[in-house]
């Protein structure tokens, strides 16, 4: 792989950047690997990446049926941050934020990581002693986080109405290293940082069912044929049900839709992320001058990637109370995603009733702060069987156990 | 939108007249139950990717639940029927094989 840098550039400007190489492969698939990944989203690509830089496993394939990054790792609104209350979810979402922090010298791919700082509003009395309760929670987990007033808030975002009749700003729970990176560009760094292992990325290839013996996996059947493996990894996020039935498992898991839009680009307006749990709406400005503006799920079970029109309303106009100026702006493109919930709001990096496969899913509304940390976490199962410190509270039998790790109460709207 | 209707009423209603309630048909258990059967009750879930049987209530109309066959690909309804019943009755699974002819009823656990 020829790396990218400042000379490089130079270099290909001669040759009128005619002489770039792909940055991925798109081979054939092998009969077989030692570990096949289902999902070429940022879990599975990230799970690859480290099989291969921390425990040299690089017969790897990963198996994707649409494009890679195309499912909600290319649809998200990119927020970053590890300010959870629960320690298990503090200490993987700090994990994947100190890596997003040198991603990009680590991948030789701009990333465009953007530490830009992440204000929860709290809007509410119960937001008040929900964060301050965070606010401690962080301290002891390491984790630097601050409850700040009102008129910090507002220094912090000027385009914000702090006064709203309805919903008035009471403070928030400031986290200064969090923020935002490029979507695509994390999946697209990790998928030319695997090929360039030699692992096979093989795009357009459904996963259409699991054969195992046994109690074992053998091979997964494909679009493209089968192909064996002698352990696989389940990464594919809102099909993880879909996956699970395949393989003959049941996941606790809901699919719904979440949905995200953008407004035309404008001048800099804002240079922080804002998350308002209670309206149900959270907002920062792209490096293309955009709004990006998400919302909350619909209710319903769905696989369309399209959600219900009138929460689209709904986050808006909740919005514009706390963001005046967001009422002059035309709303370019809307889309969705179909996300994976699970009963406490919290993911699953487990073993399951097949000895050798593994399944990492249950991200929902707020996975891509977690990419890195998640797919450390997964590797290490994956590579050693079992889970290691990151992932052995994620594990599925929490629901048997009564042993959740309840973020649906902490988070509000994760994301 | 989606649209659905009720079938005490009859109206016609939008998503946003009406709550969600998840998945129907589930199979409760309770004290005395072995804690797989509990688990499976409280958080197991078919979520298919096709014929989905779910729990709806008319919120803002006359209030009532009752249950709905919904496709969770095309988002089409098959039919809606009364709450106090532990399966679809027959011709709602009769509409269901009319569109999806691979589709078997099997009882939920
Ligand atoms: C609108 C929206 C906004 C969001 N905002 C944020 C945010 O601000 N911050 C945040 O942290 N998170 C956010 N999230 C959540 C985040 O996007 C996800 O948690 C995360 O991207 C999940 O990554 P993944 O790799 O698990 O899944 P995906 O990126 O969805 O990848 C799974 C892949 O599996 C593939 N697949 C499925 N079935 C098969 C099969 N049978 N065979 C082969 N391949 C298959 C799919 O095509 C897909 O590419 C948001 C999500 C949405 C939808
Ligand atoms: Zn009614």
């Amino acid at each position: 792989m020829k790396r990218y840098s400042a000379f490089a550039i130079a270099k290909q400007a001669m040759s009128h950047h005619l002489g770039w190489e792909r940055a991925w492969r798109s081979p054939e698939p092998k009969k077989k690997y030692d570990v096949v990944i289902v999902g070429a989203g940022g879990h599975g690509l990230a799970t690859a990446y480290y099989l291969g830089k921390n425990f040299g496993i690089k017969n790897v394939a990963i198996i994707e049926k649409g494009w890679l990054g195309g499912g909600n790792t290319g649809r998200n609104t990119t927020i970053i941050r590890s300010n959870y209350l629960q320690d298990p979810s503090a200490a993987i979402y700090e994990k994947a934020r100190s890596l997003y922090e040198t991603l990009s010298q680590d991948l030789n791919y701009n990333i465009m990581f953007s530490p830009r700082g992440v204000i929860m509003l709290a809007q509410t009395q119960a937001e008040i002693r929900g964060y301050q309760r965070t606010a401690h929670a962080n301290a002891l987990q390491g984790v630097p986080t601050e409850w700040i007033g009102p008129r910090r808030v507002k220094e912090l975002c000027p385009i914000m109405n702090i006064d709203g009749p309805r919903y008035p700003v009471l403070g928030g729970l400031w986290q200064a290293r969090g923020g935002t990176a490029r979507h695509d560009a994390v999946a697209w760094g990790y998928a030319r940082a695997c090929s360039d292992m030699g692992m096979d990325i093989i795009q357009q290839c459904e996963v259409k069912g699991v054969r195992s013996e046994g109690g074992t996996v053998r091979a997964v059947e494909t679009t493209k044929g089968v192909i064996e493996c002698d352990k696989l990894g389940i990464v594919v996020a809102g099909h993880s049900s879909v996956l699970a039935d395949m393989a003959g498992f049941k996941l606790p898991i809901e699919s719904v839709a979440l949905q995200a839009l953008v407004s035309e680009p404008i001048k800099p307006a804002m240079d922080v992320v804002v998350m308002a749990n209670t309206v149900h709406g959270y907002l920062s400005q792209s490096d293309k001058g955009e709004m990006v503006i998400g919302g909350g799920t619909d209710g319903y079970n769905n696989y369309t990637q399209r959600g219900s029109f009138h929460h689209v309303e709904e986050t808006v106009r909740a919005l514009v109370e706390t963001f005046p100026m967001l009422s002059r702006l035309k709303m370019l493109r809307q889309w969705g995603g179909i996300v994976d919930m699970t009963g406490d709001r919290s993911a699953i990096i487990s073993k399951t009733p097949l000895g050798n496969c593994f399944v990492n899913c249950g991200w929902g509304t707020g996975g891509f702060k977690a990419i890195p940390g998640s797919g450390w976490a997964m590797a290490e199962l994956v590579a050693k069987g079992e889970p290691g410190p990151l992932a052995e509270a994620f594990t599925m039998d929490r629901f048997r156990r009564g042993q959740f790790i309840d973020e649906s109460v902490a988070a509000g709207v994760a994301h | 939108m989606l649209t659905v209707t009720c079938p005490y009423c009859g109206i016609n209603a939008d998503e946003s007249e009406l709550s969600p309630g998840g998945e129907a048909h589930l199979k409760r258990f309770g004290p005395g139950s072995t804690d797989a059967d509990f688990e499976q009750y409280l958080f197991g879930r078919q979520n298919p990717r096709g014929v989905h049987f779910e729990r709806w209530r008319h919120a803002y109309g006359c209030g009532k639940w009752f249950h709905a066959a919904r496709c969770t690909v095309t988002l089409e309804v098959f039919g809606t029927y009364a709450a106090q019943t532990y399966e679809p009755p027959q011709d709602i699974k009769d509409a269901i094989t009319a569109k999806r002819p691979d589709w078997v009823w099997e009882a939920l656990s």
